[in-house]
């Protein structure tokens, strides 16, 4: 069981680093890169070679992560998912982990598809979805705050919440 | 007023604020008395 549960923290931890680091590398590095580089017309070299494989590696790494967040929860599953039983605050964690990841496969990928040509689309179509990709992104980075901070002090090192 | 998520100043200050008031919520409302 101390083995499954080592193995389940150690793929939570690289899925999550691998999902985590991407998401601030679209929002740190790729949208202000991508807005130079329609400037100058080489914007094909980011949405053809880059994106694509970076979304893969993204939205994959989220589930990965969820499903070892999952099995590292184990039995208290519940009781975080219920916010009870001394599971409060990893309880937090988990769910804004949760609404990220519906965030990734219901808002981000679905209108990433449209952008990068994946799905056919209409120019006014692609425009809503940049839109929205871009809005979900940011939230995603937003809700990563709080979730990191749960996720480091919910648990076993909870001096940062005083109890 | 212009969204925070417009901008990544924006959406980590909002972040940091969600962090106090979830952290609030967490020690006045999930676990009272500790």
């Amino acid at each position: 069981m101390e083995l499954m549960s080592g193995l389940a923290r150690w793929i939570h931890l690289l899925a999550g680093i691998t999902w985590i680091g991407l998401l601030y590398y679209f929002n740190l590095v790729q949208m202000a890169a991508l807005k130079d580089a329609a400037a100058d017309g080489t914007a094909a070299g980011i949405t053809k070679h880059v994106a694509p494989r970076a979304l893969l590696w993204f939205r994959w790494a989220a589930v990965v992560t969820w499903l070892a967040g999952a099995a590292l929860l184990g039995a208290g599953f519940m009781d975080a998912f219920m916010l009870r039983n001394g599971m409060e605050a990893i309880g937090i964690g988990a769910w804004l982990g949760t609404i990220m990841l519906i965030n990734v496969w219901h808002f981000i990928w679905p209108n990433q598809k449209k952008i990068l040509g994946i799905v056919p689309a209409t120019d006014d179509q692609k425009a809503k979805a940049r839109r929205v990709a871009m809005l979900a992104s940011r939230t995603n980075m937003m809700l990563s705050i709080p979730m990191l901070f749960f996720m480091a002090n919910g648990l076993s090192h909870r001096a940062a919440l005083g109890f | 007023m212009k969204n925070p998520l417009e901008s990544v100043t924006g959406t980590i200050i909002s972040g940091l604020i969600l962090t106090v008031v979830l952290v609030f919520f967490l020690k006045n409302f999930l676990v009272t008395g500790v």
